[in-house]
């Protein structure tokens, strides 16, 4: 017994001396932030999933160009759209390899029926996989697609064609979107006769950069490189995900060469980190917006010169100091500068008190009281709504209109704050799917989406028609457009205060080459490598 | 003693009832919707809503939900997690192993350092080593854990770079975690290194852990020592002209452990539930911080099944206290 534990105690020793952390050139480590839900990206709406599971393991039929929101081909090598607008035909990439792992061999390659399969079990409430692992599928609910899609079939090994109910210009975005990632068909049907089916998100094979090889909640996941990926094996042989919920600790990390890349600095950290000569410190403007939606349908808000007036009196600088502390950038339009068809020509209303309050005497408005409605959580758009309101407070009070802040539970505030007689004006925000215009302006400001996601209750036809158009133009020049315009309109009718776009950060050792943000707030480490 | 074991479980059964009640209640009395929260800004049309009401079973009525709910707890089955959609059991068992390792060593340091503590202090009352110990006792017992645990990593990882920032083991081991114990798995391996990895990556978090049990145990021992070092048999012990040793460490702290191991039982337990704010900092996988996220997210699954597994842990944790104080005490037995 003595023995024994000295043998435990010199193990010890040794182990001490030789276990100081040091990876083999090729793995990759990256600390982040929490634990995928699981690893079916379709079952999820959040991020760190996506990161975990589509972002490596995975591919879509069209992808978008890392670090931008332009799409490109990937499984499909090509697409053709119907003079309608309502049949999608996808040419599919031939000698695409699945997965070859401890718990799958594939005896075929990539084929239509994969994606048949990846869209049905979503689609059909008869497949059999739809209701495996609780299925909500959330995003593809969300993103209407249920309505959307008539039919999908295999029209022969890799042609498959998508039947659409109306004609809809940002679908091939949405075939870029996690949800659309292609799962192994062979595979389903195999876990299916085992009994197993809900191993599909436990032990995911897809045709990605990156193999699943295992998953310790909470603690860590590894991959390895996809020996033959059809674009390529990728620049590292094994990536690892340290899950890291602490960002302080991440950076302690970081120093100590635990992990390479960090997702979620700290703002706080980020200027010590851009003096350090060991880091290289990324910085972009998110896909979001955060705004204050006036209810646009009760007076004195109807009136666009009351609005016009308010947005006047709200000093950005004053809430991008305080409330994002660095790491936002103002907001003068609905959708942000990283999304294409953005329109830089349009004027954001100047901070001008004095005018503001002419402005509302004009309008016969006087001793102005309204509600602001401040958000109970965090956002990557709004990291502190009930400060952002107190800014509010104060800047309004110096234009004589007296704001009384309103905040309430997460799940009521999104659902009182869509009913159309709501009683003040609405702090929240808006992060994009798919990197298509549409999915700001119809989602946020269409007439249809009154009573929902349009929080302004603001049904303007001059601008539903700009953007209805779009939707059922391809060509993209056209629909830039009219965005552009659409864009032009919202900004004279002001039915919100566009307030700011958050500002990513993202911190890596400096071996790290070639990493690249994704609009999307997403981390892909294909295309990544590390210095010798 | 089987008597006593026995009347001991049967009252396991109406706790274990009350404490399925509570914890199925307790979720649902938080305002929020689960379903409002999944769609989160995107929102979602009526019949959309009222689908998955249906499809969770949330539509039912409250004793109807709980009668499902029950009936899944005789199968053994507590349901699956709305968030992760994974069978709850499986996610509390995958979390909880790393739970337990951190809260015994935790408890084994506090215990190791706390007793002989407050024994040095009670025999020194009111003499500098008493002082110096419950002082720093009470500092340990006022720490704020978050700032102590970044205090700790900054110092000894980042300025030293003697133990590791964080996790259970270092990434270069790979191997199977059958027990979910690390220092376990980590031996059976056979990788040299892997139990010195894994002993390393304990060290911060067993003394941030173990540092509020350690000053309570601490205190605990010095004031039941005190009481017992002023009764006649002490004063007897020491006229028959006993070594210190042994009238301090057999005759006074035999008698004055019954509240030590009180303050110890209920220390396990707090532990055992999981400590929040340590496993985020060490990025330890435990359940305390899966608990939080399942009571964020409304996950009502996975926080009324892991409420009542926790609830049953400490019950056990009781019962072994329960029977300590009778191999201490032989009246309690008797009772």
């Amino acid at each position: 017994m003595i023995l024994n534990k000295l043998q435990l105690l010199g193990l010890a020793a040794i182990g001490i001396a030789m276990s100081s952390t040091s990876y083999a050139q090729d793995t990759l480590v990256y600390c982040s932030e929490g634990s995928p839900e699981g690893f079916d990206p379709a079952l999820y709406t959040a991020g760190t999933t996506f990161d975990a599971s589509s972002r490596q393991v995975y591919n879509k039929l069209v992808e978008f160009e890392r670090g931008t929101t332009v799409i490109a081909p990937a499984l499909a090598e090509s697409y053709e759209i119907s003079e309608d607008g309502l049949v999608y035909t996808f040419k599919l990439r031939s000698g695409v390899k699945f997965h070859t792992t401890s718990f799958f061999t594939p005896t075929r390659d990539f084929n239509s029926q994969d994606v048949v399969f990846s869209f049905e079990r979503q689609r059909l409430a008869d497949n059999p996989y739809n209701l495996v692992s609780g299925g909500t599928w959330e995003y593809f609910n969300g993103m209407s697609m249920p309505d959307l899609i008539q039919s999908v079939e295999a029209v022969d090994d890799l042609t498959v064609k998508f039947t659409l109910t109306r004609p809809e210009a940002p679908m091939i975005a949405n075939m870029g979107m996690d949800f659309a990632s292609i799962v192994s068909e062979e595979y389903a049907t195999a876990l299916l006769e085992a009994g197993t089916p809900e191993k599909l998100n436990q032990e995911p094979i897809g045709t990605g950069p990156f193999k699943f090889i295992a998953y310790q909640k909470d603690a860590v996941i590894r991959y390895q490189a996809h020996e033959d990926y059809w674009a390529g094996k990728a620049s590292i042989d094994n990536l690892v995900f340290a899950i890291t919920p602490d960002n302080s600790v991440g950076y302690q990390k970081l120093l100590a060469g635990e992990c390479h890349v960090l997702g979620y600095p700290n703002p706080a950290d980020v200027a010590t980190m851009q003096e350090d000569d060991s880091l290289t410190v990324l910085e972009q403007e998110g896909l979001n917006v955060g705004y204050l939606a006036y209810n646009t349908t009760v007076p004195p808000y109807d009136n666009v010169n009351v609005r016009k007036a308010l947005n006047m009196g709200i000093n950005k600088q004053a809430i991008l100091d305080t409330v994002f502390q660095g790491s936002g950038k103002a907001a003068k339009n609905p959708i942000p500068p990283t999304i294409w068809s953005y329109n830089d020509a349009t004027v954001d209303d100047e901070y001008n008190p004095e005018k503001a309050k002419e402005m509302l005497a004009a309008e016969g408005v006087e001793d102005l009281k309204m509600k602001i409605w401040a958000m109970p959580v965090v956002r990557p758009y709004n990291p502190n709504a009930r400060r952002m309101a107190e800014v509010m407070q104060e800047d309004f009070a110096k234009i004589g209109v007296e704001v009384e802040i309103v905040s309430y539970e997460w799940g009521e505030y999104l659902k009182l704050s869509r009913e159309l007689d709501r009683d003040g004006a609405v702090l929240l925000g808006w992060t994009g799917d798919n990197g298509d215009p549409d999915n700001f302006l119809a989602v946020l400001l269409g007439c249809d989406a009154v009573g929902n996601g349009n929080r302004a209750q603001w049904c303007h036809e001059p601008f539903d028609d700009l953007i209805q158009q779009a939707k059922v133009v391809s060509d993209q020049a056209e629909r830039t457009d009219l965005y552009e315009q659409a864009q032009t309109v919202f900004k004279e009718q002001a039915p919100w205060a566009t307030i700011a776009h958050s500002v990513v950060y993202k911190t890596m050792r400096n071996e790290v080459q070639d990493f690249k943000i994704d609009p999307f707030g997403g981390h892909i480490f294909y295309g990544v490598s590390l210095a010798k | 003693m089987l008597g006593f074991i026995l009347r001991r479980l049967g009252t396991f059964i109406p706790t274990f009832i009350g404490v399925s009640i509570v914890s199925f209640l307790f979720i649902r009395l938080l305002p929020g919707d689960p379903i409002l929260l999944m769609a989160g800004e995107r929102g979602m049309s009526d019949d959309r809503y009222a689908q998955l009401m249906t499809q969770f079973g949330f539509d039912k009525p409250l004793l109807t939900q709980y009668w499902d709910y029950l009936n899944g707890l005789i199968r053994g089955d507590l349901g699956l997690s709305f968030k992760t959609k994974r069978p709850v059991w499986d996610e509390f068992f995958a979390l909880f192993p790393a739970t337990l390792e951190l809260s015994l060593c935790a408890i084994a340091f506090a215990i190791g350092l706390g007793i002989p503590a407050g024994i040095v202090a009670a025999v020194n009352r009111g003499k500098w080593p008493d002082q110096a110990l419950m002082s720093t006792a009470l500092v340990g017992y006022s720490m704020p854990i978050f700032w102590w645990a970044l205090l700790l990593i900054i110092f000894f990882s980042g300025t030293l770079g003697w133990t590791p920032v964080s996790g259970r083991i270092s990434l270069m081991f790979f191997f199977p975690t059958d027990t979910g114990f690390m220092l376990i798995d980590s031996f059976r391996s056979g990788q040299a290194g892997a139990l010195a990895s894994a002993v390393e990556h304990l060290i911060l978090p067993t003394i941030v852990l173990g540092t509020i049990p350690l000053a309570v145990i601490a205190r605990q021992t010095r004031s039941a020592m005190l009481e017992v070092l002023s009764e006649d048999y002490v004063r007897t012990a020491k006229a028959k002209g006993l070594s210190p040793l042994r009238v301090n460490g057999v005759h006074a702290l035999r008698n004055a452990m019954i509240p030590v191991i009180t303050v110890i039982g209920l220390s396990v337990g707090t532990l055992m539930a999981g400590a929040i704010l340590t496993e985020t900092i060490f990025s330890w996988p435990g359940i305390g911080k899966w608990m939080v996220e399942g009571i964020g997210s409304r996950d009502y699954t996975a926080v009324q099944g892991g409420l009542l597994m926790i609830a049953v842990i400490v019950m056990v944790v009781n019962l072994v206290v329960d029977l300590l104080y009778g191999l201490i005490n032989p009246k309690i037995r008797q009772r």
